[in-house]
């Protein structure tokens, strides 16, 4: 459904990354790790053609990015920012309606059915109480689930997640990785970036570790997140440890205090 | 009822009563009674029996500048409105990209050289498109910034450029005929308005308006990050151009026909999407009709109020400062 070879990415006379390659199916969840200014944003601005490609080339569906219009993309790829405030009052519906957009002529308002999708997007996320409260004026958690159920309203194939918990509690963590391990249980690729190297053993069948702009390893999460791949990435000494039951956790070895 | 329909319910009302009282009230008065025998008569085809000077202070004196506060007022409050989704910001008005400054300037040259007040109209009209286009053209050259940041400060360089151009010619003027001309001319006013003025300024309003109406779902798109709108599948940079375009000709028929009035553009959307939250689509009908009523109001108090007329724009400042500190002071950050 994504197919990604040999990308290199970045802006006019400023390369960010290259040589990065990975498949994702469809249902598939794949986390991207990597340092701050590592290019896992500049990545996803890439895969969303928001930024033109410097080399390689990203099939969605099995088509060539740069033959398809925005409106094309827009139905096959759902993108979820990172949370913001909003500029103006719209409500919760009205940001999620807004989601239909690919869906509608250059002329259209929503109608019926886009009313419906959202509304079914609200109602999948739990948040369906929120749907006439103003977007600015609910809490960073509930904005986050707002901007997820507008990138479903979307109705797309993939959804790629620019560090979608970030700034979280950690309980609203735990409920945005839950959703996204539902989304993918519909058969929806989910692709997103993390600074936690746990929501990748939480929720992601892969894992891609993006250092300077290349891509060190692409595997399974217990496969690829070891000590000395984390070491490469962060810089920081991390013990990789089985809980007991099929799962992993990072504990970072914090230089004891005197 | 829902509260966006009250609202424009109760607009619609205020607006109609504003156009009977602004016919009415004057110098002249006529009243109420004779301002439906008038319009029935008139409707219907048949003759009245009131005086013909009645029928002149009405259609003929009161009625093109009636229509005009409204055509004007409600050009000034959807541009504005349309400008403030664009640059994300209420506090945006639709001369940020130097339409007035352009508009002062053509009509300044067209006063200095006494060419008439066609050519006026039509420098003025022609100096607002250019310092736009120029803005805009400029604006799309200077790559590696954001774009709206691009053009904002672009506008705010030419505009003060064309300010300096204007100083010029003022100095030039001279003082005991064609300075004070300009100084009036920069100041506003609706009173020597034509029914030609008007049958050549509405369809250029109207042809910004229509690109509006039928954009209102994706004007709501511009209001996000830029990254987002596209996205979710707007061609922004298309967009924005169409927006800009279609604000600057109504905005430029605007300024040509009636100078320079400031806070209109400023203060209305912004009351309006209060009241009705910032969907375009139901922004846009009330801005226009709000827009329309704020300025036919204070144009018939500055007729009214004293005995020499008083520029609109001093009584749009003298009204909007206060109203809008206030609507500043109550509405915290959601706009």
């Amino acid at each position: 459904m994504l197919e990604v070879e040999r990308l290199a990415f970045g802006f006019p006379r400023r390369s960010v990354g290259r040589e990065v390659s990975f498949a994702l199916a469809s249902g598939e969840v794949m986390c991207v790790l990597g340092p701050n200014g590592g290019g896992k944003t500049t990545l996803f601005r890439t895969l969303l053609g928001l930024l033109p490609a410097q080399g390689g080339e990203v099939r969605l569906g099995g088509d060539p990015l740069p033959s398809l219009s925005r409106a094309e993309v827009a139905r096959r790829i759902g993108y979820v920012p990172q949370v913001h405030q909003g500029s103006f009052a719209f409500s919760v519906r009205e940001m999620v309606l807004m989601g239909r957009t690919a869906h509608l002529g250059a002329f259209a308002a929503p109608g019926a059915q886009d009313r419906d999708a959202a509304a079914q997007a609200l109602e999948s996320l739990g948040i369906a109480s929120l749907a006439e409260r103003p977007f600015t004026e609910i809490s960073g958690g509930e904005r986050q689930l707002a901007l997820i159920a507008r990138a479903l309203a979307q109705a797309p194939m993939l959804l790629v997640m620019d560090e979608p918990s970030a700034n979280l509690d950690f309980g609203n963590q735990v409920r945005v990785l839950e959703r996204i391990a539902a989304l993918a249980a519909r058969g929806i690729a989910v692709l997103f970036s993390s600074h936690d190297p746990d929501h990748a053993f939480l929720c992601a069948q892969r894992a891609l570790l993006l250092a300077e702009g290349r891509a060190l390893e692409v595997g399974a999460p217990r496969d690829v997140i070891r000590p000395d791949t984390l070491e490469r990435l962060y810089g920081v000494s991390v013990r990789v440890l089985a809980a007991g039951d099929g799962l992993h956790t990072c504990l970072p070895d914090v230089a004891p205090r005197h | 009822m829902p509260r966006h329909a009250l609202a424009y319910l109760l607009s619609g009302a205020v607006l109609l009563a504003l156009a009977a009282l602004a016919l009415a009230v004057g110098r002249f008065p006529v009243s109420v009674a004779e301002l439906a025998t008038l319009l029935g008569a008139k409707l219907s085809g048949s003759v009245h029996a009131l005086e013909p000077n009645v029928e002149s202070v009405v259609f003929q004196v009161r009625g093109p500048r009636v229509l005009a506060a409204l055509l004007v007022g409600a050009a000034l409050a959807a541009a504005g409105s349309a400008y403030q989704g664009l640059f994300r910001n209420p506090l945006v008005s639709p001369d940020i990209l130097g339409v007035s400054s352009g508009a002062a300037l053509g009509a300044a040259a067209a006063l200095l050289f006494a060419l008439g007040p066609l050519a006026t109209q039509a420098l003025a009209f022609a100096g607002g498109i250019l310092a736009v286009g120029l803005v805009v053209w400029i604006g799309a050259r200077l790559r590696g910034h954001d774009p709206l940041l691009a053009l904002v400060l672009t506008g705010v360089i030419i505009g003060t450029l064309l300010g300096a151009a204007l100083s010029l010619l003022k100095i030039a003027a001279d003082p005991a005929g064609t300075l004070p001309a300009i100084t009036f001319w920069l100041l506003g006013s609706l009173a020597a308005i034509a029914p030609r003025d008007l049958a050549v300024a509405a369809p250029l309003v109207l042809a910004g308006l229509v690109p509006m109406l039928l954009l209102r779902w994706r004007m709501n798109l511009l209001a996000l990050p830029d990254d987002e709108a596209r996205a979710l599948g707007v061609d922004t940079r298309t967009l924005r151009t169409v927006v800009i375009v279609a604000a600057t000709l109504m905005t430029a028929a605007a300024v040509a026909l009636a100078g320079v009035i400031g806070w209109v553009g400023l203060l209305v959307p912004h009351a309006a999407r209060l009241l009705v939250g910032p969907d375009f689509g139901r922004l846009l009908p009330l801005a226009m009709m709000l827009g329309a009523a704020f300025l036919l109001a204070v144009d018939t108090l500055a007729r009214t109020l004293v005995s020499v007329e008083l520029p609109p724009g001093v009584l749009t400042a003298l009204v909007g400062t206060p109203f809008f500190l206030w609507l500043f002071a109550v509405s915290r950050r959601s706009w």
